[in-house]
């Protein structure tokens, strides 16, 4: 922001401006060391689940500090084999739903970025129900409906659910950046003989990658942290989230931190990455 | 002058999405509320009697729960405003070229399964756990000192899990404000309080309300900050619709807890928005 004195204070006698000034400061230093604690205490449960990966308990239990090993992040980490099947789960369901929920969302986005047609402020409406409706309900109804439809629940359900909850955030992602873009580059496309197809893909899909891109992402972060819809669409059929809630009564291992660490490092460092990707191309 | 083809593109575009949608999301949606008036137990099946008593039910019986779902999310939203007001202020006015690193802290908690840094807190709350027990032992909280299987512990959690959704919202719209209209109100005599009061504040609410809506309606709904963080006398009505479905398995009655759930929170936000200008407030949401 660009410093501004105000006239009131430009006018007064040179200590009433520098008390001020000197209060001004004080507030703005006391927001900042506010802003960092609670920074801190956001990372906080983060630091716990990254330090205990390190720890080095008697049993299961994973609530005292007993030691400095390094072990979990070797070969012990695959010492549960329903662990290590989870966070394969997890990633096949991610992935999965990611590709589905992309595709599917895309097409709805730029329909609704692109075009004026009617019924187009309903399926604004379904989207944002979608993204409103509270997830217990979603998986609750969910659940009952493959009851009902005498559904086996297991990994299918589990994904035709994460596409479904993904699908409007990357429609939404993609129709704000439709929005923003110069339809006469299209128009221009066409005027040199391109076919609908080639326009869309030479033109109209590199202009709208980045909100593409931004909404895969976002989907992929909601699918494999999903704990709610997919716990009561999922069966018998594991996932990261849910081996880790079936566990907590009895003791998390450390190689639950372990597994934990990984997910955050590597999501940390590719949205750090793509915020930097941006700002370079910007 | 569109053709017939062209006319018919937006519908081509969404037909794919749109019946996932339709099978996945309307149909489970409109078979739940049939579901809700049915009678009957998981033995013997359940047929379609139309029994509406079971949403009355579902209020009397339950009735301390849906309670404590509007009270631990209405106080967890005035205390994540509270919270994140001045934090977006001071990231959006003087965060300066470090605003996105700001940004990016804050959204840390996020690359942490959800149900994993709630068990954290759980185990960082815990009585003899790494906050109280050193306390304790300096003696400096009584012995029976409890913050776990608390309701403020629920509060706690729920106001942590969708803190970031707060701030963003009230960031973006606090960077909206043209510094040029500040100016203006300086130039014309305003001290800082009013020109907070009178510019900044009208300005930033369409953020609040966004970031309330985002809080509000995961929060009233959520069952696992209450189980993780909270006793038995804390549970919320995700915690019960919840047990009706995997351990009562009294599917009439989760239905129609489900429904009215949804009902009053979507009813809620439709008037919400109405009253404070739908696109406004869908717009920052979005955003």
């Amino acid at each position: 922001m660009t410093t501004l004195t105000t006239p009131a204070v430009q006018n007064a006698p040179e200590g009433a401006r520098k008390r001020v000034k000197q209060r001004k400061r004080r507030g703005e230093r006391f927001l900042h060391w506010f802003t960092w604690a609670l920074i801190i205490w956001l990372a906080l449960p983060i630091a716990v689940v990254i330090l205990f990966s390190f720890n080095n308990p008697h049993g299961r239990y994973n609530y005292t500090w007993t030691g400095f090993t390094l072990k979990w992040w070797g070969p012990a980490l695959l010492q549960y084999p329903e662990l290590t099947t989870a966070m394969l789960h997890s990633l096949e369901v991610a992935v999965i739903a990611t590709i589905g929920a992309t595709i599917l969302g895309t097409l709805i986005g730029l329909a609704l970025g692109k075009y004026r047609f009617r019924g187009q402020s309903a399926t604004n409406l379904v989207q944002f129900a979608c993204i409103a409706a509270p997830e217990v309900v979603l998986g609750s109804s969910l659940a009952t409906f493959f009851l009902q439809l005498r559904v086996q629940e297991g990994m299918l359900t589990v994904i035709a659910a994460h596409i479904m909850f993904c699908l409007s955030f990357v429609a939404i992602t993609v129709r704000s950046r439709v929005l923003t873009l110069d339809r006469s580059v299209e128009e221009a496309a066409k005027d040199l003989g391109a076919g609908p197809w080639e326009t869309f893909r030479l033109v109209t899909l590199p202009m709208i990658l980045p909100g593409v891109i931004a909404g895969a992402l976002l989907a992929f972060a909601l699918s494999i942290d999903d704990f709610i819809t997919t716990e009561f669409t999922s069966g018998s059929f594991m996932t990261y989230p849910l081996w880790i809630w079936s566990v907590s009564r009895q003791g998390l291992p450390p190689q639950a931190n372990v597994m934990g660490s990984i997910i955050f490092l590597v999501g940390a460092l590719t949205a750090g990455g793509w915020a930097l990707f941006q700002r370079r191309r910007a | 002058m569109g053709s017939l083809k062209s006319r018919l593109t937006p519908y081509y575009l969404m037909l794919p999405g749109g019946l996932w949608l339709a099978v996945f999301f309307a149909a489970p949606i409109i078979m739940m509320i049939g579901l809700s008036t049915m009678t009957g137990n998981i033995i013997t099946g359940f047929t379609q009697t139309w029994h509406f008593q079971n949403y009355l039910d579902g209020f009397t019986q339950y009735t301390g729960e849906w309670w404590r779902s509007a009270e631990y999310a209405g106080i967890g939203c005035l205390i994540a405003i509270a919270l994140s007001y001045p934090i977006a202020y001071w990231i959006a006015f003087y965060g300066g070229r470090h605003k996105s690193m700001y940004l990016g802290l804050i959204l840390l908690p996020f690359f942490v399964s959800f149900v994993l840094r709630t068990i954290a807190w759980s185990y960082l709350l815990a009585d003899q756990g790494l906050i109280l027990e050193p306390l304790k032992s300096l003696h400096l909280l009584p012995q029976n000192f409890r913050i776990l299987a608390t309701g403020p512990a629920v509060i706690g959690g729920i106001v942590y899990n969708y803190l970031p959704f707060m701030i963003l919202p009230i960031y973006v719209a606090l960077e909206r404000v043209d510094p040029r209209v500040i100016e203006a109100g300086r130039d014309l005599y305003a001290n800082s309080v009013s020109v907070f009061s009178k510019v900044v504040l009208p300005l930033s609410l369409p953020g609040v309300f966004a970031g309330v809506l985002l809080n509000f309606v995961p929060a009233a709904s959520d069952y696992v900050n209450a189980s993780v963080l909270g006793g038995p006398a804390n549970t919320m009505i995700g915690n019960v619709i919840y047990d009706q479905y995997f351990t009562t398995q009294n599917y009439p009655i989760q239905a129609s807890l489900s429904f009215s759930l949804m009902a009053i929170l979507l009813i809620g936000i439709f008037c919400y928005a109405r009253a404070l200008g739908t696109e406004d407030v869908l717009a920052a949401a979005a955003a």
